[in-house]
């Protein structure tokens, strides 16, 4: 029904419409501004994965970007259906149409407009989040584009700034890390400097894992034969948990083990103290030469000979290799 | 046809679809869930002592040539097919495993490393096939299996941080000497290594999964399928449970 037409049953009477834009666009403002405050200040402290380090911070950081960026437009939404449903429903009585509407070229203009901007906003939000904090804890593969700041070193020294270098080593169903800075040590728990660059190198002995450390806002694909770089500085001491978050057995879920952020001169003892106890037991000199990847099929010390007769039930130095079994 | 006549029709071509699928869900994911055995292990003296072994096949009709574990029944003796055994809380742990299974290096020689037990050790006792001591016992931190094929499995109970590898017979008598009735006793005519090692229950009860290391399923992708991803074979559950 047009204008005219209500006028024209009304006398000229009618009542003013009120300025539903304006109404729409205060209550919006006020609901948005509050959604807005209260994520800001309430909710991002306690956002997850915290700010144990960089990366973490640099996620929570993301998260509430984005969440004070989503807040108005979902408000918006629901604000405008709420609006509409209250103040141009059907009365009980009125069977007219509603007015004809032929396209509204302001309306159009700010929608596209809008969304555009808050688009190309996240493009450009999400490309800088992504690469200025060295790949944001995320696995870069085997050649790094975007490095975290430090000095490569053979030796890592407390108070500089070195960047300590961690293999983490992925087999079904454990994890373990190796400190090549420290002899190439072997534990089962990732111990880490605080304030420190370090440089993850994560590889996988047989499927496809994940290393999820999230506290640390750290996570990389454990691929076997693939070196995959993750970055991370830690920036408050205390425990964290590493997990699995790449299916991969029946023991998937169980693949977790803990790590520990400590003071920089803490973790030089507990390294050296760990690396004297491995040389002294026979460990260092048993495990393979560090190296990015491992070939965990080829047991050099075996032999040829014997890797090929030995194997009842095992199968030294095949592991099973792709000729077994023929059809898996 | 009629509005009724079709509602009718799709309701009950639903019905068929929905108990097809609980059909199949109750037949073949129910019949293949087989109920496992728990050996129970009481404390005397504030110890207990468990005792498994490691065999190169067994005695099932479904998968012979699996290797597995067997538990020994404390009351009976006798070898029970199962990896579940329970164990008192906050108790010396006192475990015995015969390992008649041939040698396999570690896919990662840091778990050669005993980690988790008293004074990080385990004692090792190699035997001929006729029964017969080799040598004296071993006491030792460390098991290179790379420099020379010495174990067959592990036996790792990760939330404990219990990560020790089973010793095998030797080369050559993994080759040759191995036990061929199963389950395996000292007697049945195959070498074996005799592992002994002692750790503390938790004081928190509850179900601890082990497993072993080794990716030892034979017939399966990269030796992970089979007995290493199955309940009762290499892998299992320590429960423990109020003393």
């Amino acid at each position: 029904m047009s204008s005219a037409e209500i006028t024209a049953m009304t006398g000229g009477n009618a009542p003013a419409e009120p300025r539903h834009g304006l109404r729409l666009f205060v209550a919006w403002f006020v609901l948005a501004l509050a959604a807005d405050l209260l994520i800001w200040f309430v909710w991002y402290p306690h956002l997850p994965p915290g700010r144990m380090s960089d990366s973490a911070q640099g996620q929570q950081f993301d998260i509430a970007v984005l969440a004070i960026s989503a807040a108005p437009v979902i408000i918006f939404v629901l604000l405008y259906f709420i609006y509409a449903i209250v103040v141009w429903r059907a009365r009980p009585g009125d069977d007219s149409d509603g007015a004809p509407i032929y396209g509204n070229t302001k309306v159009q203009a700010t929608w596209i407009i809008g969304t555009s901007a808050i688009v190309l906003f996240l493009f450009v939000f999400g490309t800088v989040e992504l690469v200025v904090p060295a790949g944001a804890g995320g696995g870069e593969g085997p050649s790094p584009i975007w490095k975290l700041a430090g000095t490569q070193t053979s030796t890592w020294t407390p108070g500089t700034n070195d960047i300590l270098q961690v293999q983490v080593i992925g087999q079904q169903w454990v994890w373990s890390y190796r400190y090549p800075q420290f002899g190439g040590l072997e534990t089962t728990e990732l111990y880490l400097p605080v304030d420190t660059p370090v440089e993850f190198h994560v590889t996988s002995l047989d499927v496809i894992h994940s290393f999820w450390a999230y506290k640390l806002g750290v996570k990389a694909d454990a691929n076997p034969g693939v070196d995959n770089v993750a970055y991370v500085t830690a920036k408050a001491t205390g425990g964290f948990e590493v997990r699995c978050n790449e299916l991969c057995g029946i023991w998937h879920g169980a693949m977790y083990n803990s790590g520990q952020v400590i003071s920089q001169s803490a973790f030089q003892s507990w390294a050296t103290g760990i690396q004297a106890k491995e040389q002294a037991s026979g460990l260092l000199a048993a495990l393979p030469a560090y190296s990015l990847t491992y070939d965990p099929t080829v047991i050099p010390q075996l032999g040829k000979d014997l890797v090929n007769v030995i194997g009842v039930t095992g199968s030294p130095g095949y592991y099973y290799g792709p000729g077994n079994p023929v059809t898996p | 046809m009629s509005v009724p006549a079709r509602a009718a029709a799709l309701i009950a071509g639903f019905l068929i679809v929905v108990g097809l699928g609980v059909f199949t869900a109750l037949y073949y994911v129910g019949s293949a869930t087989t109920q496992l055995t728990t050996v129970n292990y009481s404390a005397s003296g504030g110890q207990v002592n468990v005792v498994l072994q490691e065999d190169p096949s067994n005695n099932t009709a479904t998968r012979p040539n699996w290797v597995t574990y067997y538990t020994q029944d404390p009351g009976t003796k006798q070898w029970v097919h199962t990896t579940l055994f329970s164990v008192p809380a906050n108790t010396k742990v006192n475990v015995t495993i015969y390992g008649f299974d041939g040698c396999t290096p570690l896919r990662n020689n840091f778990w050669g490393q005993i980690q988790g037990t008293i004074g990080n050790t385990v004692t090792v006792q190699q035997f001929s096939k006729n029964n017969t001591q080799l040598g004296a016992p071993t006491t030792t931190s460390y098991i290179n299996s790379w420099a020379s094929c010495s174990v067959a499995h592990t036996f790792a109970i990760p939330d404990l941080g219990v990560f020790v590898p089973v010793a095998s017979p030797n080369a050559n008598n993994s080759k040759t000497n191995l036990c061929s009735s199963f389950p395996c006793t000292p007697t049945s005519g195959g070498a074996y290594a005799e592992e002994t090692f002692s750790f503390m229950s938790p004081s928190q009860t509850g179900s601890y999964r082990w497993q072993c290391l080794i990716p030892c399923g034979g017939g399966y992708l990269d030796g992970n399928g089979g007995p290493m991803q199955t309940l009762g074979w290499m892998a299992g559950f320590m429960n423990v449970v109020s003393s």
